[in-house]
């Protein structure tokens, strides 16, 4: 029934199109996600968020003087750089996309801008690449991403750790990119901020035992554990571990660790640990999940309201531009996104889209608060929480 | 003072886990080294027969639970163990009717009942899955602690905790007394000397009228119940996970190769020189020295000879050093 509604939708749209092509462009935006893949099971909440956007662009006939905007669709596979760059070859030279939304993964959307979105001169937004490295990779100014750098999570630590007054922590992370990263971002933030890291120790997920990491961990001491790892994997092991043997009693959780699971792992014996993970309070993001319902797409998946903004961002800064070209409109990302002007929730694109007609500024906020700073990424908002009674409770955001 | 705080930190850090972690890997090394020694081949499906006989017990635990049947301060799982052995000894003995004798009658190689082997340990991985799913399962209940580091700390005074968890106990002193049984069962009893006949010299175990198919049912029953025993300890210590006991096949593995393949005493032995080497050189002997060097001479660093991400290198070293200079492990037992 979705499909057919889809479908249907889609035909309007492009009927629609042809009724408006008199007087305006057709703008095409292609969506680059791992639809199939280790993220399949959180894509197409992304899609669905991204083409959401541009389906109240069109139907409000303000983008460029009346212009539609369809989506097309290609998968990133997450993983596979080759097969990612393949895709977005198609939809920049064969369907002649504008610009991209995407891609998701941060090894593949490193893959698909410098092979594909640089050598052709095309925009793209991800929604939800994180790695540190984006944030210096060669863009020409066309690479923009909705979710915030783990370098921004680096600061974030550090800030926590020193209000609470907290300068010598021990370290470990999951020895993968994601954990890698992290735990290298923290270490030179905190470092600089004039914290002490005893010890940055890896650690390997899904292993039988971890009396060997714990033991280092413990001898080079620390206030507080800072665990970079994955909850329902090795991080809870070294918990438990250093629980157990007395070794820390106060951990951080950053956004890996923080889950349901931690309450009924530990309980009571984290009570006093603390952490944060990204979220925000802005009421665009309660918005955002009312207009996913209403289209029947579960609007709380994880980077599904970065996907929405990712795609109204494009269009705002074309009608900016005046342009639909990247070349024109990559400038006036930063613009829309960010101060002076009206807020813009979601559900209030047309309203954007006159406001920036008329020649006044807009603030587009959106469902995820967002913020574009330093190479254009989100500042990122993230949610401190702290363990009281056995469970996790958010007590401030940042 | 500071000596005994230093004793204290070693003891907490390195003795007691190692011993616990140890014991563990012993008791599965000791299924790995029987079927290698008797039925000649290595048992691929291990980690996941201990897998499947640990979702067992945790399976009667929870029922024992239901009704309102708790083992006081000792976790109820020790009650649920002989259910999840008799279960596990039910499997592995359908699998050899319905897949080993085949091949045994057939007498295969023993290269090609390992790749079978590995067949059986990846549909055992889907079984697993399908029954208890692939979630990080806790089952520990009663006492956690005969002594926390807290406690320890301010009864003693001394500036470094020692805990001994129940769970570290138990799988110690289980250890013990299942060796103990296991030894006495293959010297003393009819049985287990035919085992260790038909381990020896299979032909002349034969020709001496030694029924071939009653020692490997014995076999797997022993296995079965060395597999459920170690896996329920381990998770007891840690927690279930059907993914992380599939991993554990490779530190047990190692253990019963550096012991001596087929050799009991080995299999022990090796349990423990793995584990130990594992927490050992990658152990940060910062808090230790501090304590036993006089202030001019304490280190800055961590005086950590390698990192943790060496771990598994390091037991791994351990076993090509054994293999290359004492092909047949520690103890004497089958070559390679």
């Amino acid at each position: 029934m979705k499909k057919l509604m889809m479908a249907t939708t889609a035909m309007a749209m492009i009927a629609g199109g042809a009724y408006a092509d008199g007087h305006a462009d057709e703008v095409k935006i292609g969506v680059i996600l791992g639809f199939t893949g280790p993220l399949e099971s959180i894509t197409p909440a992304m899609g669905a968020g991204a083409e959401l956007a541009m389906a109240e662009v069109s139907d409000s006939g303000a983008l460029l003087g009346g212009a539609k905007v369809t989506s097309v669709r290609g998968d990133s596979t997450c993983i596979d750089a080759a097969a990612a760059t393949t895709a977005a070859e198609r939809l920049v030279t064969s369907d002649g996309v504008n610009a991209i939304m995407g891609a998701d993964c941060s090894g593949v959307t490193g893959a698909i801008l410098a092979n594909v979105a640089r050598a052709n001169g095309v925009v793209m937004i991800s929604p939800s690449a994180t790695s540190p490295g984006l944030s210096t990779a060669e863009d020409d100014g066309l690479f923009f991403r909705t979710a915030p750098s783990d370098a921004r999570q680096g600061v974030i630590i550090t800030n926590i750790l020193q209000d609470r007054g907290f300068s010598e922590v021990a370290l470990t992370y999951t020895n993968n990119d994601y954990g890698k990263g992290l735990a290298d971002a923290f270490q030179a933030e905190f470092e600089a901020a004039g914290g002490t890291v005893t010890i940055s120790a890896a650690h390997e997920d899904g292993k039988a035992d971890y009396s060997a990491e714990v033991g280092a961990l413990a001898s080079a001491g620390g206030e507080v554990l800072v665990v970079a790892g994955y909850v329902d994997q090795g991080g809870s092991g070294i918990i438990r571990s250093a629980l157990d043997t007395g070794a820390f009693d106060t951990f951080y959780v950053p956004d890996g660790m923080v889950g349901a699971k931690l309450n009924e792992n530990f309980g009571d014996e984290l009570n006093g640990s603390f952490g944060a993970y990204p979220g925000t309070d802005s009421p665009g993001a309660a918005k955002y999940v009312e207009m996913a319902t209403a289209a029947g797409f579960d609007g709380t998946g994880a980077f599904s309201p970065e996907s929405y903004d990712a795609a109204a961002l494009i269009m705002l800064a074309m009608q900016a531009a005046e342009s639909s070209a990247s070349a024109d409109f990559k400038d006036h990302v930063f613009d829309v996104a960010n101060a002076p002007g009206t807020e813009i929730f979601p559900g209030e694109l047309q309203k954007a889209l006159e406001l920036i007609a008329a020649g006044e500024d807009v603030d587009y906020v959106g469902a995820s608060a967002v913020e574009l700073i330093g190479p254009g990424e989100s500042a990122g908002n993230y949610q401190e929480i702290e363990f009281a009674d056995g469970v996790y409770s958010t007590i401030k955001y940042r | 003072m500071d000596i005994l705080n230093a004793l204290v930190a070693l003891a907490n850090f390195v003795i007691v886990p190692g011993l616990a972690y140890g014991a563990q890997l012993a008791i599965g090394a000791l299924g790995v080294t029987l079927i290698y020694g008797i039925l000649r081949f290595s048992n691929f499906a291990h980690g996941d027969t201990m897998a499947f006989g640990t979702a067992m017990t945790i399976i009667a635990t929870n029922l024992l639970l239901a009704v309102g049947i708790t083992f006081g301060p000792l976790p109820t799982a020790l009650l649920a163990l002989p259910f999840g052995i008799g279960l596990t000894i039910l499997l592995v003995l359908f699998i050899d009717w319905l897949v080993y004798k085949f091949y045994r009658d057939q007498k295969a190689k023993p290269v090609i009942l390992v790749i079978v082997s590995m067949g059986v340990m990846f549909v055992m991985n889907g079984v697993v899955r399908f029954i208890i799913g692939v979630n990080d399962i806790r089952f520990a209940d009663g006492e956690r602690f005969i002594i926390t580091a807290r406690d320890f700390k301010t009864m003693t005074g001394l500036n470094e905790g020692l805990a001994i968890k129940t769970t570290q106990a138990i799988t110690v002193v289980v250890a013990v007394v299942v060796v103990a049984i296991l030894f006495w069962f293959l010297n003393k009893t009819r049985t287990g000397k035919s085992m260790r006949a038909f381990s020896d010299n299979e032909d002349l175990a034969l020709l001496s009228g030694i029924n071939p198919d009653w020692v490997v049912k014995v076999t797997w029953m022993i296995v079965a119940a060395l597999a459920t025993t170690a896996g329920v300890l381990y998770g007891l210590d840690k927690s279930f996970k059907a993914f992380t006991y599939f991993q554990l096949l490779l530190p047990i593995f190692a253990s019963a190769i550096v012991g001596g393949l087929g050799n009991p005493i080995g299999a022990i032995a090796g349990g423990f020189v793995i584990a130990f080497s594992e927490v050992t050189i990658t152990y940060a002997w910062k808090k230790v020295l501090v304590y036993l060097m006089p202030e001019s001479l304490e280190p800055d660093g961590l005086v950590q000879l390698l990192s943790t991400d060496y771990k598994f290198a390091v037991s791994f070293a351990i076993l090509i050093i054994v293999l290359l200079f004492k092909p047949t492990g520690l103890f004497k037992g089958q070559s390679v």
